[in-house]
């Protein structure tokens, strides 16, 4: 196979110089910043963000503005055929993340046959599309308690079903899979563009099990820059994990060696929640509520009683159930997960209502000591659940990078 | 059927290089020159010369036989270019057809039937087309003698559907619907192919176009199961039914079918399937899908099976693939078998359709990549 396929920054390249330069220059950038490690932040110039290093890309890297998030069930029970799509998947999505069409791109020259590339992202940039794989607790042993692929003993111990919490509502539809992708790209399209490639070089060994768009950022990864509000109109996560805080992703993020599975040492735990929002009822609560139930003020997203929205917040200043006061920290023992959440709004539902919330995504090393006891205080007690529920919920162990060419999603599990 | 499409035949003439302008039966005795004489017999079918120019070409039949006979003018893969029925022991008859350069054969018919007596014939001139494998025109060949069976034996499972609408008969007419479309949804590539008989028999109602009239299956459809009352009217639409199904019948021979065309057609009755079939909107009154989504199966099957020989060849892990995801479409058919049909596509879950849905996609990505490995070498 030749690499014919035109990269989207050569194809900018052909149309103005001054915009590949502006390309090149913005992909180099990212290189500088990230060195070896490929998850650092990355300059915001639709560049690209490197696909191997020693963790996985879309986790610390900087958050990018939109999400295509696919949980898939694997539908062959050949684990033969597993390892062979997922080496062909990595191999499309070192290709995408580059900016390049998979395979032998979008217009082949056998117009007998449907191209490789699905084509929509011909001609536009990188946009920092990372693409992170994750493996459920379905594939090592499925819900009828079957090992397909002989992984049953590599289950890591923290990779077992969350348990229910007080309120959810939980859509099985929208839950769970045997595996995972997050697309995440400045340029919806390109992010798009990934999973779809992904799912049909998938079709007869994996299905899409469910997937979803998420068109805002809610969280940001870099202290420096604007934390972006919710769908609630609220900055909320100020004190996320900074992806160049590396001491705090080595505590809070990674999974060290020490803990294992050998298979993740370097790899991380992601939750991811469907919440959807009665945005309604909330657009009808009075700002004094509305301020109330997160314990920070709409302007300026300040803590209660302070001026700034970083400044320390002195939770007893804020009522007993705010959100903030019980997500914080310090009410939880110093638990901190990486968010990396997207607001989501999927038209409206039949009662005319907006089909619209977060979709929730953390990182974290263990969720055991992560999502579970933080959810568990949120669900019990926070006053922001008159307004949210949980309708989709899923837990993926999200392997170590990709090291290198040769190297492919889920190696060190499989081998 | 879908609600818009390019027809195959459309798709088709701009490949193949094969195309010629079925010509006309003239009642003048053609002696002359320019025309190829055709003899024949109840045994024999002579020609006089078996090459000439491209272009207007004129037969001038004679019979010699005791039994009435048909000449028929066959291009690659048995499609025919023209043909005339009817000509008595004794008799003369002029055939004339417009033939591009290439490889044809002129077959004689005793007794009107059979595959006739055949002579090879070469139109010489340029632009011949480049030869196709023999594998290929026979595969091409096979699947219009497939495509043929499915009419032939369409038309008296339709005519017992008809029969019992005719009679008021409303249980019969149930009974007898799903079956007599069975052939039809194997073939459907190649009954679109003729832009005009698919609207007539096979639209529903959404597809209808502004003043068009709602005629065919699925007309009767609404009547049988939702509406559960035969009119006056239709009986008649059972009558036009009949009447379309034997044109489709008649025209099948005439259909332009390529080896690409064959794949493409595969590739497009999954896509029936996966647009029609699995969302349930295909049968919307009777849930009859299941049986309509088997006759689209088997007919990519059938295709795909013709034209293994060369695709095992040129691509053998797509072959290894479609028998694997060909099979697996079957067995989870098999799990809604019932009496000699399907369930009730209602009865079957919002989970179990994804299941089929998947299996389907399963099947439909390689096979979208038969066309190439039947023209790659």
């Amino acid at each position: 196979m030749t690499d014919v396929s035109p990269s989207r920054r050569a194809l900018i390249g052909w149309g103005g110089a001054g915009l590949a330069l502006g390309a090149a220059a913005a992909g180099g950038t990212a290189a500088a910043l990230s060195g070896d490690d490929s998850t650092g932040p990355v300059d915001d110039g639709g560049g690209a963000v490197p696909f191997h290093g020693a963790h996985q890309a879309g986790i610390a890297t900087a958050v990018q503005d939109r999400l295509h998030f696919a949980a898939f069930d694997v539908t062959t029970d050949d684990r033969a055929e597993l390892i062979g799509l997922l080496k062909e998947w990595t191999e499309a999505a070192a290709r995408m993340t580059r900016g390049q069409a998979v395979g032998d791109g979008a217009v082949g020259d056998l117009v007998e046959a449907p191209p490789d590339d699905t084509g929509e992202a011909l001609g536009l940039k990188p946009s920092r599309l990372t693409l992170t794989f994750g493996v459920g607790p379905t594939l090592f042993r499925d819900k009828k308690g079957k090992d397909r692929f002989g992984l049953a003993g590599r289950r890591p111990e923290a990779l077992a079903d969350l348990p229910a919490f007080p309120g959810d509502d939980l859509d099985a539809a929208r839950s769970d899979g045997d595996l995972c992708v997050q697309a995440c790209a400045d340029d919806p399209q390109v992010a798009v563009h990934a999973i779809r490639n992904l799912a049909r070089i998938g079709m007869g060994k994996v299905a899409v099990r469910w997937s979803q768009l998420g068109f805002g950022k809610t969280s940001s990864t870099t202290p420096d820059a604007q934390t972006p509000r919710n769908m609630m109109g609220f900055k909320d996560g100020t004190r996320n994990i900074p992806g160049t805080d590396a001491a705090a992703l080595t505590k809070h993020v990674w999974v060290s060696e020490k803990a294992g599975p050998a298979w993740l040492a370097g790899g991380s735990y992601l939750v991811a929640r469907r919440i959807r929002m009665h945005i309604e009822t909330w657009d009808r609560t009075s700002l004094k509520e509305q301020e109330d139930v997160f314990g920070r003020d709409k302007g300026e997203g300040a803590p209660y009683g302070k001026q700034h929205e970083r400044d320390t917040p002195n939770l007893k200043a804020m009522l007993p159930d705010a959100h903030v006061r019980l997500a914080h920290p310090d009410s939880n023992g110093g638990i901190r997960v990486l968010r990396r959440g997207y607001s989501f709004t999927d038209g409206t539902d039949g009662l005319g209502r907006l089909d619209a919330g977060l979709f929730f995504l953390a990182y974290q090393h263990d969720v055991r000591e992560g999502f579970v006891p933080l959810q568990r205080r949120l669900a019990r007690s926070d006053a922001l659940n008159e307004y949210i529920q949980h309708v989709g919920s899923a837990l993926f162990a999200i392997p170590p990078g990709v090291r290198d060419a040769d190297d492919w999603w889920g190696r060190a599990l499989f081998t | 059927m879908r609600a818009a499409r390019t027809s195959v035949v459309a798709a088709i003439s701009a490949l193949t290089t094969l195309t010629a302008v079925a010509g006309c039966a003239e009642k003048s005795d053609g002696k002359g020159s320019d025309a190829v004489q055709v003899t024949a017999s109840d045994s024999a079918c002579e020609v006089s010369k078996t090459s000439f120019p491209a272009g207007h070409v004129k037969l001038a039949v004679e019979n010699k036989g005791s039994k009435t006979t048909e000449v028929y003018v066959y291009a690659p893969g048995d499609r025919i270019v023209t043909e005339r029925e009817n000509i008595g022991p004794g008799t003369k008859a002029v055939v004339n057809a417009e033939v591009k350069a290439g490889s044809y054969e002129i077959a004689c018919k005793p007794g009107m039937k059979g595959h006739g007596i055949r002579q090879k014939v070469t139109a010489t001139g340029k632009g011949k087309a480049a030869e196709r494998d023999p594998r290929l025109d026979k595969a091409v060949a096979a699947y219009r003698a497939y495509a043929q069976a499915q009419a032939d034996e369409t038309l008296p499972k339709a005519q017992a559907f008809a029969d019992a609408v005719k009679k008021d008969d409303l249980a019969a007419a149930k009974k007898a619907y799903a079956p007599s479309r069975v052939g039809w949804e194997r073939t459907e590539p190649v009954a679109e192919s003729f832009g005009d008989i698919d609207p007539k028999v096979d639209v529903r109602e959404d597809g209808l176009e502004k003043g068009q009239k709602w005629t065919g299956w699925h007309r009767l459809e609404k009547s049988l199961w939702q509406t559960k009352k035969i009119t006056k009217a239709d009986h008649d639409l059972a009558d036009q039914l009949i009447k379309d199904l034997k044109d489709w019948r008649k025209r099948v021979g005439t259909a332009e079918i390529t080896p690409t065309g064959m794949a493409n057609g595969a590739k497009e009755l999954l896509d029936e399937v996966q647009t029609g079939k699995v969302t349930g909107e295909e049968e919307r009154y009777s849930h009859t899908d299941l049986v309509d989504f088997e006759g689209n199966v088997e007919g990519a099957r059938t295709s795909y099976r013709l034209l293994k020989p060369v695709a095992s060849k040129n691509d053998p892990a797509l072959a290894k693939e479609l028998d694997k995801q060909f099979a697996a479409v079957m067995k989870q058919l098999d799990e809604y078998r019932e009496g000699d049909g399907f369930v009730s596509y209602d009865t079957v879950s919002e989970t179990k359709r994804k299941e089929l849905s998947d299996a389907v996609n399963a099947l439909a990505e390689p096979l979208s990549k038969l066309a190439a490995a039947v023209v790659s070498k």
